[in-house]
Order: structure tokens, then sequence, then C-alpha cells
């Protein structure tokens, strides 16, 4: 690999930034952590000292309890890291929150995607294409199958369900940080403006949404809500409490997932879902290869996901590229 | 096609029976004719197009997509159809507004038309007018494996009642057509004579038994005889061709050639198809064990080897249709009549009777059925003298009567969740029995998975399965739980046989779990050894036994 650019070296737990002494996304605890956005597999407590978005800290508090030695950064503020790194927080168009982080030393220029999506979302600004020399870039739908369809047609296939089962509800799987909140968002944008009932799960994530000013319209907790007052109505919850007897409460659920995975068939069936519901917060594949080709990076490093097929793309098209062996990322449940 | 292909993709995420049956029978009464007919084809797997193989999808593909990119999309989508209607590009706008999707009709002409010299430019044609959900549906259905999760029954019976028909009048009609099937649609949707079924050597809905329960009956007005273990077929020889059916109505003549050779005068007759043993039978002759059949089932083609090793035979119940007369209204003593007197016109290595057996009274048959010693005899069958033979059960004709279920008291040691109406429940449970002494500390006594079962329970009993089993998980691994093995249940089943694809070495027929025994000591249920004694005939030793009536 070209020494130029050794100041920053991939390890199998995080993208180090050696002059300054910093990590991102680290899967250990590190003394200073970038962290581009506030998943799990993304942000971990427990750092010495942690930079990120303010809304990303809003966010790592709420699960973390992580309010001590932190460092907010705004979008397309520049902040200097020991050893003359300079790092500025750019929109990933992911989830709230969610930043692509630039370091930049000695003229040379590396843009670290963390999670991203080129989509319009509601619920947080979009990406933002920033030349590099450097593209560090997620695969997560790394294959050509991954082609997500426009979002209006896949609300309009859940609010024509919806309307054709009044004495049932719609039960849809959602990720608790972003996914949910865009759903909702989205089906407001959609015109259904009825209150929609909440997993436990999801209330403290979508009243900090409102709180750092995403509308979500009436939001009403499931637990305790009658199976009458939530028939014809559209209910969210984790993907993991599906199929679990959480949803015995509900009126003859029709179980929904929103997920980039719901693409293939298999997948779905695999989820048990009737309606699958193909809403990403990543890229798909002409958005993974199309913003390689807008950025036009001298190289390419893949982090997480499917790296073989874009490695295998990059190739084709004579772009130099490189797969990063890091740990501890999951995509399981966009 | 994009009603088919939404029907499709209905009826992959569809979980419930009736579900999948409100959806065909909707899409069959709002499609025209002979569209419908062919989707019915397509659902039921009886088209076939030589040209288009899954080999052929995967050449168009090599030559469109990098052979990398399509074989890690492969792996990941797990299926040749879907992943080419995924990664299928369709033609650039710039030339000019695509063709509008062509019909099922128009799909199946194209492709019958196909040539495998000319499928891989004929076959990109009709890809290229399809979104990637008709994709999907039509490469399904060119290489005839839908996949959607139902049988060629339940599309019957979804045309039934899409129409209001009889479902058996169907199935027997169904067997003499074609598709798309028109004279079927003809009768059943625009009120047509029904079609011509004589003269072909068709399948006839089975008569079907009742269990018999607490029930008793006068031995003046019903006979008994074995209810054997094999597999009830249909044999139909007529128009010069003789095929053999299975009890769902499936063409099975090629994987028992040597019946369909044996029969030759015009007749369809019922019975139970049989593989020749030695070392079992008994009085009533050479029938081996379910085990020796199984060694047949399934399979397309027969080898000599097969064929010599294990030759199979139809021990004859019935007589539907003999010489082009329809014995089916005749009172069973007729029909009985009849088969006997055609027995000596039948080859008699591939045909025998089943006997009628003699007994004086109701308490006289009970004490022969409990006395038998017999691995192919599965229990005893009532008919009644006077009954006609009907498709189907009807109250009151037939009655199967089977022995008593064999019992064991096993340890539950895994659960895993159930799908559909039980898909958050932990219905699924894998049991086994003590290997070495459960009551000795230092013994080191094991568990040894021996079945596994999901039915037999309430679904108030369900619920406290599912949460004792989340309340005693030692492992979770994906949908399975491991247990800390502390319930006992008495597990029913029907005989048990050495195998080796378990590790205890033994596989239980029908287990199904008979009690829950909340109340008893999990080192209290029995040892591997009472099972291992029952695999050639009764309890010999241990805690296994039959179920005893008369202490439920």
């Amino acid at each position: 690999m070209s020494p130029s650019f050794s100041w920053i070296r991939p390890e199998p737990w995080g993208i180090h930034v050696v002059p300054a002494d910093c990590w991102i996304d680290p899967s250990r605890e590190v003394p200073h952590a970038l962290v581009t956005h506030g998943h799990a597999d993304h942000a971990r407590g427990g750092h010495g000292r942690t930079t990120a978005t303010p809304e990303t800290l809003a966010i790592m508090d709420l699960r973390y309890n992580t309010r001590e030695n932190i460092q907010p950064v705004h979008y397309g503020e520049t902040v200097r890291l020991p050893g003359g790194v300079d790092a500025t927080y750019l929109p990933a168009g992911h989830v709230l929150g969610s930043a692509q982080i630039l370091l930049e030393l000695g003229g040379e220029r590396v843009i670290v995607t963390g999670d991203y999506k080129r989509r319009a979302d509601p619920t947080c600004p979009p990406f933002q294409v920033t030349p590099c020399d450097v593209f560090i870039t997620e695969a997560t739908f790394g294959l050509p199958v991954f082609i997500h369809p426009p979002i209006a047609g896949e609300m309009a296939k859940l609010l024509t369900r919806l309307a054709e089962y009044p004495e049932r509800c719609v039960l849809v799987g959602a990720y608790a940080l972003g996914k949910a909140q865009r759903v909702i968002a989205e089906l407001r944008l959609a015109g259904h403006h009825q209150p929609i009932y909440l997993h436990g799960a999801l209330e403290r994530m979508c009243r900090l949404y409102e709180e750092l000013g995403v509308s979500l319209g009436e939001l009403r907790p499931a637990t305790g809500a009658s199976k009458d007052a939530m028939r014809g109505h559209i209910v969210l919850c984790p993907p993991s409490a599906l199929n679990d007897r959480w949803s015995r409460r509900l009126p003859d659920p029709i179980t929904a997932m929103a997920s980039g995975w719901m693409r293939t068939r298999q997948r779905a069936r695999q989820r048990n879902v009737e309606l699958p519901l193909v809403i990403s917060d990543h890229a798909d594949w002409p958005e993974l290869t199309g913003t390689i080709q807008e950025v036009n990076p001298a190289e390419t490093w893949i982090t997480h996901g499917r790296e073989d097929a874009l490695l295998r793309w990059c190739q084709l098209h004579q772009r130099r590229a490189r797969a990063l062996a890091l740990v501890g990322y999951e995509d399981e449940d966009d | 096609m994009e009603a088919f292909a939404a029907l499709v993709d209905a009826l992959i995420y569809t979980r419930s029976r009736n579900g999948k049956l409100e959806l065909i029978a909707d899409y069959l009464r709002r499609t025209p004719d002979p569209e419908r007919g062919w989707a019915l084809a397509a659902l039921t797997e009886g088209l076939d197009f030589p040209a288009v193989k899954s080999g052929t999808i995967r050449t168009l593909l090599h030559e469109r997509v990098d052979p990398l990119l399509w074989q890690l999309s492969r792996d990941f989508v797990g299926d040749t159809a879907e992943t080419a209607s995924l990664l299928w590009q369709p033609p650039a706008l710039a030339d000019g507004p695509p063709a509008p999707p062509p019909s099922v009709t128009q799909a199946v002409e194209a492709l019958s038309a196909m040539t495998r010299a000319s499928v891989l430019t004929e076959l990109p044609r009709l890809l290229d007018r399809l979104d990637p959900d008709g994709r999907y549906a039509l490469l399904k259905l060119a290489t005839g494996a839908m996949r959607v999760g139902i049988s060629a029954r339940l599309a019957k019976t979804a045309f039934a009642l899409a129409f209001r028909v009889d479902v058996d009048a169907v199935e027997e009609y169904w067997h003499a057509l074609a598709p798309p099937f028109q004279p079927l649609f003809d009768w059943a949707a625009n009120g047509a004579d029904p079609p011509d079924t004589q003269s072909l050597p068709l399948f006839r809905p089975f008569m079907l038994a009742h269990p018999l329960d607490d029930l008793q009956v006068d031995l003046a007005d019903y006979v008994a005889e074995w209810k054997w273990d094999g597999i009830r077929v249909q044999l139909a020889c007529a128009g010069g061709a003789t095929r053999l059916y299975s009890r769902s109505g499936d063409d099975i003549t090629a994987t028992f050639p040597e019946l369909a050779e044996a029969l030759t005068i015009p007749a369809v007759l019922d019975g139970e198809l049989l593989v020749r043993g030695s070392h079992q039978g008994g009085e009533e002759g050479g029938a081996a064990s379910f085990n020796a059949l199984q060694q047949r089932l399934g399979r397309k083609t027969v080898s000599a080897k097969m064929l010599a090793e294990s030759p199979a035979f139809v021990r004859l119940y019935d007589l539907l249709l003999l010489d082009g007369e329809d014995l089916r209204e005749c009172p069973w003593t007729d029909r009985r009549a009849a088969l006997e007197a055609l027995l000596p016109r039948l080859p008699a290595e591939h045909f025998d009777l089943s006997t009628i057996i003699p007994a004086d009274s109701f308490a006289d048959l009970a004490t022969i059925r409990d006395g038998t010693r017999d691995e192919a005899i599965e229990g005893l069958m009532l008919k009644r003298r006077t009954s006609p033979y009907v498709a189907g059960r009807r109250t009151g004709l037939w009655y199967k009567w089977k022995r008593d279920p064999l019992l064991v008291d096993c340890v539950l040691m895994y659960a895993q969740r159930g799908s559909g109406r039980r898909a958050s429940f932990y219905s699924d449970y894998t049991f086994g029995c003590w290997q070495g002494d459960p009551a000795d500390p230092a013994g080191g006594a094991e568990l040894l998975p021996v079945g596994k079962a999901y039915s037999g329970f309430t679904d108030e009993e369900l619920k406290r399965l599912d949460r004792h089993v989340r309340q005693h998980t030692l492992n979770r691994f994906g949908p399975v739980r491991e247990t800390d093995r502390s319930l006992v249940f008495e597990v029913a089943f029907d005989s048990v046989r050495a195998s080796k694809r378990h590790k205890s070495g033994l596989a239980m027929r029908f287990p199904r779990i008979h009690r829950i025994r909340w109340d008893k000591p999990a080192h209290e249920a029995d040892r591997i050894e009472a099972l291992q004694a029952l695999v050639h005939g009764e309890p010999g030793g241990g805690t296994a036994r039959r179920q005893d009536l008369s202490a439920e």
C-alpha cells in the first residue's frame, strides 16, 4: 500500500489516526474515539474522550450515558487534532447525526464514510460528496442484486395493506435508531396522520428525535393500549420483537419489516415476514459504485459488508482498492 | 404476467393455508381463459419447457454479468432464478419504449416454441419486457419449480372454492385433462357439461376412514380387515395404459414400474403397496416393515438390483371399476365378491387380497388386535358391508382402529420456535432418553436425543410449555433453545427402528406428546434400553409400554 497514507492505519478493531492517536468507530475502549454515528456497532461507551456531532453525542448519552469528556463537532466544522491532523465532519445521510469524517494531513485527504446512503431522508441532512485521495467506504449492500426501490412505493404498499384490513394492525419491524423514525416521518409525508403505536424499546429514541427537531406526529405506547384501539393502525417494534410473544397483545398483526435485506425472498421468509418493505439506510449497489465514481478518489478502501464484490467492481473499473478486515460491525438489522 | 407475479409473491409471503386458498381462488375468478388455466398449471408444476433449464439462466447471465459478481450474488440470494431476476439489466430507454409485459399465455407460447438453439436469444426478449418480480415469476414458471409452498391438492381446493364445485370432482376430471384445462373451466366457471373421463387411466379420489375412537360397531354390519403399514395406492388401467397413484393423486408409476406392467385388465384397484420381506409377516405372508418400503419411495427411476431385492406388490382392498363398469355405487359386499373373482386373473407375485378377519364379537376383535405382533400391521379397518365407495371420509362407513401407540418417558432437551400461528411460541420439542443410570449421581448418565414432536398438546399447554422453555434456557442457537432438562414428556409413537442418522441410533415413527409430566422428576424418565428393546417387536425391558386404555 502507498506509504504516503501511512498516518492512517486500519486495525481489526478500528481505523487508527496515528499522529493524533485517536480511533474512528473503535470496537474496543480507546483514549480518544471519533464516532461517525450512534449505531451500537460504531458507537460504544467507555472511551477516554469522544468526538462526534451533537446529535450523535445525544444518542450516545441516551444509550451509554456518555456525557463526560465529549467534543461536539457540527457539520462542516473542522477540529484540529494532535499531530496536526484536521478532522471535518460532513453529513452522511445515514441517520440523525451521522457523519463522514474528512481527515487532512500535509495536503493528503482521507474520508471515512461510516455508514451512508444517498436517498432523501426527512430525518437527516443528505450525504455530501467531497473530493479526497483515499475514500474509506462501507459495503453493507455491496452486491449488484441490491437496488433499493423508491421509498414512496414501499410506503404505498404499507398503507394499502393497512386499508385492506381495518380489523387488523400492521406490525412493522424497524431498527430502533434511524429506521423507525424515518419510517414514521415518511408515513407522515405520505399523508398518514393517524397515531402510530410504539414498542417500548422505540419510545425513548423517538422522543429524542423530537427533542432534536424531527417531528414525528402523534405517537402512542403499544404497551397498555387495548387490542381494539390498535385495529387499523400501524405498530412499530424492533425486528427482534416481530415474532416474539410481545406481539401476542396485538390485534391479529400483519408482520412487516423495513429493511434493505427484504430485497431477497429467502431473507424475508426467514423473518416470517408477510409484508417485506425494502427500506434501507445504506447505499445500494448503484449508489456505492456511483459514489466512488463521483468522489473519484485515488484509492478506495472497503471497511465492512460484502467487500469482495465491491473490490471486484473496483478491479473491473481499474480503480485501486483494498478490503480492510474490521471486526465487530454488524448489519443484520438494517 | 403482472397479476400472476403478484400472486406468486403473495403466496410466498402468506403463511396460512386459508390465506393461500383465498389468494388463488380470487386470482382464478378474475382472470380470463386461458390465462388462468396456464397459471394453474404453473402453480401445480404441470408445465415443462425442455429448452429452459437452470443452466440456461446461468449461461445467459454469464454473458451479461461478471462471473465472480454473479457467483457472489447467487451465493447470497440462494436461488438462481431470483438472482437472475434481480441482476437482469432492462434495455436502455434510448432504444425506444419497451414492449408491454407478456401475459402468462404469451409467455407459455413463447417458451414452448423455444429450442436449445433459440433459447439464448428468445428468453432475453421476454425478460426485457418484465420488472424484477415479473422476471422472477417467468423464470420460475419456465424452469418448472415455483416453490410457493402449495401442493397440487391445495391448488385444486382453491379451484373448487373459486367456483363452488366439489373438490373431488375437480380431482377426478383433473387427471383427464392437460393444461390449460379448458374443459375444467368450461364446466366449473362457464356451466358446460363435465369433461369426459372414460377410457383414460384416471385417478379416482380415495375413500377414507374415520378413527373409531370410543365407538363400538356390530360385526353383523361391519367386516374387519388388517390395516397394513405400507402406502395406500390406486392402480388404474384403461385405454391400454396403466397408472399408479399415491393417496394424494400423484402419479408414482415410474417408481414402481413392475406394478403398472402387472395390470392389463381395464380396472381401477385400491390397495396397500408393500415390499416383500422375509423376517416378518407371519401367517399373512411376507410384508416387510415400512422401513423396507421407504428404500424405494421417492425415487424417480428404479434399478434392476432394487427391483430384485425389494419387489413391490399390492395387497388389494377394493375394486372401483372393472371392464368399463363403475362399481362405486355398489355395496362393499358386491365389490368384494367382484374383487375375489378378479384375483385369479392377476399375477400372484404382484397382487394378493387383504383377508377378512374372522371374529365372533367386537370383544373378540379387540383381543385379536392387541395380540398382533406383525410390524407391517398398523391396526384394523372396519367397513360397513352396505357402504358404497365414496370419495373422502363419510361418517359411519369406514373406521380405522389403530393399534395403541407405544409410550415412553423422555426428557425435553431442545425447543424451537414454530411457524405460522405458532411463530412466537417454542412449539417444536426435541427430547431424549437416558444412557447410563440417571439415579446414580457419579454415573455420568447423559441424555441421547431420540425424537422430535410438535403435536399432542392443547393451546393452553403450549403457553405453559413456552413459558417453561423461556424460564429454563441454558443456551441459544439461533431459533433453538437448549433447556435445563427438567421436564418429562410421555411420548406416544407408532414404532421405533434402528437409524444411523441419529446419535441414539434410533428413529421413532409419528412421535407426539401424549402427556406432559409436570410432576415427574427427570431422572425417572426412561433409559435408552427401553426403546432399543422395541426395535424388533414388543416391549422387552424397561418401562416403555403400549398405552393401557383401561388406565385412562
